[in-house]
């Protein structure tokens, strides 16, 4: 049963947000026997709940609160107030992720001494290497059930899988598959197979991939030490005089103020919110804000070097049948500075519904070049770009001057600016992908520009050294010796891989360290 | 209030509203008819009453959504009721009103003196909404049509998309990994 507690109970472990960092690191902890309330800003909605329809879905998941963006990237024109896709649910962002799940390569771990200085890039090799990882990833991909590791077989490849295969064979490329998918491709962990619906972005229905609202929260509450509770947005971390941190205000259901007491507190809100909680919850003793004393917090905002292309063809494709982004190449990951970049890319495939493609493939486009593309989007492929990116002090996440949300906090303004570095990868990686599609007979290719962030990482980093990041390698603060950062905020780097089994595997190892600290009473 | 109806087949209709009748009352375009206040397709069976807004301004923006997204399998009824909540909006908003009302004549004005639908290709007409593709107005009505025009499950069949799945079993059954040409 899960385990309400009591607002004074100052002996729990209080989790902020309940998605791939904060759902697995509460579950783990309770799991060791160890008291967790999770407060979620967002509602519970079960699997059966999802809806198979863009705009619904978006409307019942997205975390729709404003936020602001400035920058010369072209989300801040197109979607000046959605600079990212993020889940409001209990869930988080695993409710509709896609399942793509990928371990970092040894040298991304080391970008600094890897690619060395680059002018405008603030570099740096994190404080773990894939090494100490690894025993993590693996507990990870068992964990999510990934395919093509621990004998799971892979997903069958739908078309537009067999469109990249056919051009990535025609290019030469060598690792192309359906993917490390954290989605079954047969029963497994009370989990069902998938069925193929086309709808990962929208919510499993079937449960057939994983998330942390049916996979590990469910778990957690059924040894009575995990509490969920939903509608309660953390607006402001509390300290003592010590510089301890004590509990967490937050607004409940009703909107009311309350205050949860704690032993240990854990962000893991995104890598927007947390970092704007960090720096709401600034006090006279703390006053830019808690655990940043480097000036870190809220800096270094990536997003990954994404953009899709799409090829349309004579012949049907179909290519929203079926699992969303079960495809890949992998022969551009590596780091190869001679393609006029440093760092790698990832394309695999990804398709989007008619409304989601009218709104996404040219934002403010009009007239018959663009509708022309959209009336043969039955015989459209498409693939995602997903590369490193460059972190930049400048790239960062602060609270608005003016403008609040209904409780009073500040929103979180959006600050980007491409690096040379990422245009390069992304024009690279344009090319490649609109030579696949030619190459299978592609009459007209589409370098669609980047979508509001799905990946948000590196605001308050990982670091050896105090002075440049937030949190150590365990995503323990540097400052404050009880506050965590759990989610992919703690990325150093951002790596050509997408994120989440990473995060999950960071929130395996956390708990570990979390659990021998308390044990030791050193915290 | 406004609502899109399907007109009764002619013989249920009332009279005065023979096809000939409606053409002599003048033709927007060639295919919608202003009638009282309603735009009106005489070949598809389908009206559009306005309340808030002119009909002929209504008549002008179904024009203007097609010359904006242009899809020449989608029938004007799709984009009839693509440009609907302006007139819902207008209804409640006077800004509103006004921001369409004004937006409509400025268009009308740099078209001509037969107006924008008085232009005969679509290339005249978009020459003409270059001319104002920055402004607000068209950037609302721009904006609207996205959601309003490709988010109608009606419209979807005719684009291929299938959209909902799940009640059918998803698509293991029903062709994931179909195609044949490669
Ligand atoms: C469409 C889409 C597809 C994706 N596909 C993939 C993929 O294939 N592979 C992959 O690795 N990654 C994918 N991702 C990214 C992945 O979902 C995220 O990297 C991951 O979920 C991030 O985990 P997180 O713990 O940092 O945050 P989230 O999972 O987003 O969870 C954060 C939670 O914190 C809550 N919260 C925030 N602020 C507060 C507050 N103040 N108080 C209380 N609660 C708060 C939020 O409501 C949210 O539920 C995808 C993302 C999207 C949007
Ligand atoms: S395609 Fe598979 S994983 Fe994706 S939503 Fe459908 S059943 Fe779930």
């Amino acid at each position: 049963m899960a385990a309400p507690f009591d607002l004074k109970n100052d002996g729990v472990v209080v989790i902020i947000g309940s998605g791939a960092g904060g759902g697995t690191l509460g579950n783990e902890l309770a799991q060791k026997g160890i008291d967790v309330v999770i407060l979620e800003a967002g509602a519970r909605h079960e699997y059966e709940d999802f809806i198979n329809d863009e705009w619904d879905s978006f409307a019942q998941l997205a975390w729709t609160d404003k936020r602001t963006t400035s920058g010369d990237w072209r989300v801040a024109k197109d979607f000046p107030n959605l600079p990212a896709w993020i889940v409001k649910a209990v869930g988080g962002s695993t409710t509709h992720w896609a399942g793509a799940s990928l371990r970092f390569q040894e040298h991304e771990f080391k970008t600094l001494s890897t690619y060395g200085k680059l002018e405008g890039a603030n570099l740096l090799d994190w404080p773990i290497t894939l090494a100490e990882l690894e025993p993590y990833y693996a507990k990870a991909e068992d964990r999510l059930g990934v395919t093509l590791t621990n004998n799971i077989p892979g997903l069958p490849g739908n078309n537009n899988f067999k469109v990249m295969k056919a051009g990535a064979d025609k290019l030469g490329y060598k690792e192309c598959h359906t993917g490390r998918m954290a989605i079954n491709s047969e029963p497994r962990d009370d989990r069902n197979a998938c069925q193929q619906t086309g709808f990962c972005f929208q919510g499993c229905k079937w449960g057939a991939k994983w998330s942390t609202l049916y996979n590990e929260i469910p778990k957690g509450e059924a040894t009575g030490h995990l509490e969920v509770r939903p509608n309660a947005m953390a607006f402001k971390i509390s300290h003592d005089a010590g510089g301890k941190v004590t509990g967490v205000v937050y607004a409940d259901k009703d909107g009311r103020l309350q205050e949860q007491k704690a032993r240990i507190v854990a962000v893991a809100g995104n890598s927007i919110e947390s970092p704007r909680l960090l720096l709401n919850s600034a006090s006279s003793q703390f006053p830019d804000g808690l655990a940043n004393s480097s000036g870190q917090v809220g800096k270094n905002y990536m997003r990954h070097t994404t953009g899709s292309v799409y090829g349309v063809f004579d012949k049907p494709v179909h290519m929203y049948r079926g699992t969303t982004m079960a495809g890949i190449i992998r022969d551009e990951a590596r780091n190869d500075p001679s393609r006029g970049f440093v760092g790698g890319y990832e394309l695999e495939t990804l398709s989007l519904g008619l409304p989601f493609m009218a709104a996404f493939l040219n934002p403010g486009g009009w007239g018959r070049s663009f509708t022309t593309a959209l009336d043969h989007y039955d015989h459209m492929a498409g693939m995602w770009i997903v590369g490193e990116d460059m972190p930049r002090e400048e790239n960062r996440i602060t609270l608005h001057a003016d403008i609040k949300d209904e409780h009073g906090m500040p929103v979180a303004d959006v600050h980007f600016d491409d690096h040379a570095n990422d245009t390069a990868m992304r024009n690279h990686a344009y090319k490649q992908g609109s030579a696949l599609y030619a190459a299978v007979g592609a009459t007209r290719t589409f370098p669609t520009p980047p979508y509001p962030s799905t990946h948000n990482l590196g605001t308050n980093r990982m670091s050896e050294k105090a002075a440049d990041g937030v949190v150590n390698k365990h995503g323990q603060a540097h400052d404050i010796k009880n506050l965590f950062v759990s989610d992919g905020s703690q990325f150093t780097t951002g790596g050509a891989e997408n994120p989440t089994l990473t995060i999950v595997s960071l929130a395996i190892r956390q708990a570990d360290y979390i659990a021998e600290q308390m044990s030791a009473k050193s915290i | 209030m406004v609502t899109i109806y399907e007109r009764k087949p002619a013989h249920e209709r009332k009279p005065g509203l023979s096809r000939r009748e409606l053409l002599k009352r003048g033709g927007v375009g060639a295919l919608l008819v202003i009638s009282g206040s309603a735009v009106i397709s005489p070949e598809h069976a389908w009206g559009l009453e306005t309340s808030a807004l002119k009909p002929e301004t209504m008549a002008t923006l179904i024009q203007m959504a097609r010359d904006i997204y242009p899809h020449d399998q989608v029938p004007d009824k799709y984009y009839a009721i693509a440009v609907k909540a302006h007139d819902e909006q207008a209804g409640k908003d006077p800004a509103h009103k006004d921001l369409i009302e004004k937006g409509i004549a400025e268009l009308d004005l740099k078209s001509g003196k037969d107006g924008y639908t008085g232009l005969g290709w679509e290339e005249q007409r978009v020459a003409v909404l270059r001319e104002i593709e920055d402004t607000p107005f068209f950037q609302a009505v721009r904006g609207g049509l996205v959601v309003g025009l490709y988010n109608q499950k009606e419209v979807w069949p005719i684009f291929g998309y299938e959209g909902e799945s799940y009640s059918k079993g998803g698509y293991m059954a029903r062709g994931f990994d179909d195609i044949e040409w490669l």
